[in-house]
């Protein structure tokens, strides 16, 4: 594979599993691919961009690299819960700037078959339909795929407004 | 040694241990085209160069070997005699290189030998059935003469690498990558010295001190190191201007000679490149539109051969980088024309522009003077281009130009934009980096001090020696949340200079100076014009790098309150500026707004009404170790019974008095007209201000019942002798009117003329005027004109002209003594009016 992994690339992959980082926001699963997470680190020293659109939450120094925090609730525009004590977040990379998401709790990495993938419901909120790639069943619960292309996107779309 | 020379000799010989290499591979794998063709290239290479720096031998040797590699690339089997003949090829260029590094040309001899080879295996290659007796020539014919050659060369290259060295070992090429990754990694290792720093400085432990300081040191040393690596002088930027300049004399029929200063002035690699095209541009510039024919030139008595000088030199941590020319200079009327046309500046504006302000109009988007697109300098890109280049890497650029004289451009940028030197500040709890280049002074206001900040309502300026500076609050420029309720104290204001506009950006506190590292803001952020980057600080927070002129974009757009008095402010606002008031709009005792220019106050004051005391039968309170009198407006404006009462504070000198009101309403700006006068003392008359009748009040009245000796105190002196008399030239009748009173209680006999012609009718008209003060800008005659006919009329050229104006910039202050004004007073600034009359008084007394 010579370019860069995309969520595409691994989707037509022969694999019919595939690896992802879960965590909650906002009291839903989400999964991101794991070939795409760099790394998972708490949140400390947040420094606030004044100015900044409202999806990014603030900028801090991760060993000496400066990582911009994405509030991953206004992102897909989910309610807004107490903050929990410790703010966590997963570590992404996109052409070579850092990223940290920010997530209310991060799960465990799960390995999901392709052919529990659903399409996306017509009436998912917009917001979530457009960051998402598709829908895992579980036992008892759902895990939104996360098309961290598209998360990042979107504030670039508002660079440009 | 040449630098070319010296530069082709470090390539090619690293050139040719790549080919080495590479030929041996291409034996052992001989259908890999790849390695071939990478022979191929970089033979070529070689042949290429050695025929561009007139080395024959090396041409000639090279273009065989070529050949016979062209073959293979056909398809020719590489035979091991062909690899060893040309592998035999190699070591001798090998040994002509080792002779032209010592010598500094070719040795001498043929390679007659080692070229018929070459073409035989060439022939031979391009027709198999010859391959047998290809082979079968013995590979010792390499000539005597060349192995004879090459031991006296080696024996040499001995004797060199044991005294001198070769020069080709004494430089290395690194990749920019490389340099970059070093730079990174320093920028690193200042960020963790600097956490150690703030460590060290919050602990107290000794052990630490000595070995950190060592460290801090041989950091600073390494950092200087590295950038040293990343620096080239400006000369490489230049070196292709001689040939474009010599090309344009050529075809545009000029005589140009470029004159070159401070090639050897160093910039970062980075910096270098951005300014490059700039400069290349701006020598075409000059080139084209800067300097006349060699017709004109001598029409205009020059010299026939137009210069052009480039020169860089060092100033602090910046570069100043001049390209001046001695041509015509700038076109003012066209370029006017020009802005006028393309709605850069209005008419109005443009009217009241000097010429330097005029001049600055080509750098706005989407400006260039030249009518006709030509080929040489019209290519689209203007000299808004080139400042927005300058502008990208946080440098300045400035424009002078005389007519008939030439132009210079003058630029500074930053000598490397990787490490900054920037104030710390705090802000709404945030903390910021604000570039050092930009900064120009450090005010902290108190109150009491002659720096102060005033509110007017949202709006706040700085009062800084007597000027008004807009001032934005950083906090709130930034929308920082809960800084609403002023919880910022905002004492402190960076005095930032942009583009020869000065503005204060008021932030709570101000910590130290720091080597910052400019690390790029996320491209998510990247739209925020307030921002040019972030860093991370030595205790390890990232903080935000404000970018000054990204804060002036702002602050046009948010500060209104543009006071009439700011100095220096060069862009078309000025035109707008001139003939609006501030007006500070209260109410006090009747529901109608009352106002009064606001530059007559001296400050705002709200007074607990429990301080208030009653004395000999007047109010005053204590202020700043003072009593000072407050004086209501009419009988029905009165104190009010309790909580805390607003006043308007009138100072002079050490004299301070208070005026009561109800309520300061607004700030406004308006074009004042008096539409009513007033019959009432201490109204001047009627305005309409923002939609209101408002009576606008006579400062001047209320003084004198204050202090009943307010004006006596300098009328003595004036007094004594014969009154003197006085022109008040202004075409605004509100002016006229609150002058007056101020100038006939300092002792002057007033007359009032509207603007220049009025004021010399009243001259003409032989009345006997012993001082002069105008306005600047007035229609018809302003108060340049008027300066300049009364030096010439012989009854009055020995009167003093002293000028109000409402913008003292510099250019100003040069045309005004160029035009024979003997002093320049802001056009409120009534103490300093009194004063210079004083000065002058004294002067004509003691002539």
């Amino acid at each position: 594979m010579t370019g860069p992994m995309s969520d595409t690339v691994a989707d037509s992959g022969f694999d019919a599993q595939r690896e992802f980082v879960t965590a909650t926001i906002g009291g839903q699963m989400f999964g991101l691919p794991i070939l795409r997470v760099q790394d998972v680190f708490v949140v400390d020293r947040l420094t606030r961009v004044p100015l900044a659109p409202a999806e990014i939450a603030g900028v801090l120094n991760l060993r000496g690299r400066i990582v911009t925090i994405i509030d991953m609730r206004t992102r897909l525009g989910l309610e807004r819960t107490d903050a929990p004590a410790r703010l966590m977040a997963i570590g992404v990379e996109s052409r070579g700037e850092s990223y940290g998401l920010l997530v209310d709790a991060i799960g465990e990495v799960m390995k999901l078959d392709h052919e529990i993938c659903e399409a996306k419901p017509a009436n998912l909120d917009p917001r979530l339909a457009v960051a998402s790639t598709g829908i895992y069943r579980l036992d008892g619960s759902l895990l939104i795929a996360l098309d961290l292309d598209k998360i990042l996107e979107i504030g670039g779309m508002a660079t440009a407004a | 040694m040449d630098d070319l020379l010296r530069e082709f000799l470090t390539e090619t010989h690293e050139s040719l241990d790549v080919v080495d290499v590479e030929l041996v591979r291409f034996e052992q794998e001989p259908n890999n085209a790849k390695i071939l063709a990478n022979i191929f290239r970089l033979v070529h290479t070689i042949k290429g160069t050695c025929g561009f720096l007139g080395l024959p031998r090396l041409e000639a040797l090279s273009h065989a070997a070529e050949t016979l590699m062209g073959k293979f690339r056909d398809g020719a089997p590489a035979t091991a005699a062909a690899v060893t003949l040309i592998l035999a090829t190699i070591d001798r260029l090998k040994l002509i290189l080792a002779g032209l590094e010592h010598d500094q040309q070719e040795p001498p001899g043929g390679d007659g030998d080692l070229i018929a080879e070459l073409e035989r295996m060439a022939a031979v290659a391009a027709d198999p059935s010859a391959a047998a007796a290809a082979a079968a020539i013995p590979l010792a014919a390499e000539p005597e003469t060349a192995g004879a050659g090459a031991h006296a060369a080696a024996t040499e290259e001995a004797t060199d690498d044991a005294s001198s060295g070769r020069v080709a070992n004494h430089s290395i090429r690194v990749t920019v990558d490389t340099l970059e990754h070093l730079m990174t990694m320093v920028s690193e290792l200042v960020l963790t010295r600097n956490q150690l720093l703030e460590i060290a400085r919050q602990n107290d432990d000794n052990a630490f001190k000595t070995p950190l300081q060592r460290l801090s040191n041989v950091t600073a040393e390494l950092q200087e190191g590295v950038m040293k690596t990343r620096m080239q002088p400006i000369g490489n930027a230049w070196q292709k201007l001689p040939r474009i300049v010599r090309d344009l004399a050529h075809d545009l029929g000029k005589e140009i000679e470029l004159d070159l200063h401070g090639e050897q002035t160093e910039l970062d690699r980075q910096v270098l490149d951005l300014v490059k095209d700039p400069l290349t541009h701006m020598v075409r510039n000059s080139a084209d539109h800067g300097l006349e024919t060699r017709a004109e030139r001598i029409a205009a008595g020059k010299p026939a051969k137009g210069h052009i000088r480039l020169s860089a030199y060092q100033e602090g941590g910046q570069i100043v980088i001049e390209v001046a020319d001695d041509g015509r200079g700038l076109n003012t009327a066209r370029i006017k024309a020009k802005a006028l046309s393309l709605g850069v500046a209005t008419d109005d504006a443009l009217a009241k522009m000097s010429d330097a302000q005029v001049h600055k109009l080509i750098f706005a988007p989407g400006f260039s003077t030249a009518d006709q697109v030509t080929a040489i300098s019209g290519r689209g890109v203007g000299m808004d281009v080139v400042r927005a280049n300058i502008d990208q890497i946080g440098g300045m650029i400035d424009v002078k130009s005389v007519p008939g004289a030439g132009v210079s451009f003058i630029i500074k940028i930053p000598l490397t934009l990787a490490i900054v030197s920037a104030l710390i500040v705090q802000s709404g709890g945030h903390r910021f980096a604000i570039p050092q280049i930009a900064v120009a002074e450090l005010v902290k206001v108190r109150d009491g001090s002659d720096n102060r900040i005033e509110h007017i309502k949202d709006t706040p300026v700085l009062r800084l020696r007597n000027k008004l500076l807009p001032l934005a609050d950083l906090s709130r420029l930034l929308r920082i949340d809960g800084t609403d309720a002023r919880g910022g104290k905002g004492e402190f204001i960076v005095v930032t200079q942009v583009d020869g506009r000065s503005f204060g950006i008021a932030v709570d506190q101000v910590f130290h100076t720091e080597e910052i590292v400019v690390k790029p803001m996320s491209s998510r952020l990247r739209h925020i014009t307030a921002f040019c980057g972030n860093t991370i600080l030595g205790d390890g927070a990232v903080i935000m790098i404000v970018d000054p002129n990204g804060i002036g974009r702002m602050m046009g757009a948010t500060v209104t309150a543009d006071m009439g008095m700011i100095d220096a402010v060069e862009d078309e606002q000025v035109g707008r500026t001139d003939n609006i008031t501030s007006l500070l709009v209260f109410r006090a005792g009747s529901a109608h707004p009352k106002a009064v220019p606001l530059s007559l106050v001296t400050r705002l004051e709200e007074v607990d009404v429990d301080t208030i005391e009653v004395s000999n039968g007047r109010h005053m309170v204590q202020y700043r170790g003072h009593l000072m009198p407050l004086v209501t407006l009419t009988a029905n404006a009165a104190i009010k019974p309790e909580g805390t009462q607003p006043l308007l504070v009138f100072s002079d000198g050490t004299r301070s008095m208070a005026l009561v009101v109800d309520e300061i309403v607004d700030i406004v700006e308006e074009r004042l007209d008096i539409e009513v006068a007033s019959e009432t003392a201490g109204v001047i008359g009627s305005a309409v201000v923002k939609g209101q009748a408002t009576e606008i009040i006579d400062v001047g009245h209320f003084l004198p019942l204050a202090c009943e000796d307010w004006f006596r105190g300098k009328s003595v002196a004036a007094s004594e002798h014969k009154r003197r008399s006085l022109l008040l030239v202004d075409d605004s009748p509100f002016f006229r009117n609150m002058l007056t009173p101020v100038l006939q209680a300092a002792g002057y006999d007033v007359i009032t003329a509207a603007d220049g012609s009025e004021a010399l009718a009243h001259l003409r008209d032989g009345k006997t005027v012993d001082i002069v003060i105008t306005d600047i800008d007035m229609p018809q005659m302003d108060g340049f004109a008027l300066a300049e006919a009364v030096r010439q009329e012989p009854a009055t050229a020995a009167v003093p002209v002293i000028a109000l104006s409402s913008h003292v910039s510099v250019a100003a202050i040069e045309r005004g003594r160029e035009v024979g004004l003997h002093d320049y007073v802001a056009k409120f600034d009534r103490a300093g009016l009194i004063a210079a009359l004083k000065e002058h008084a004294a002067g004509s007394e003691a002539a």
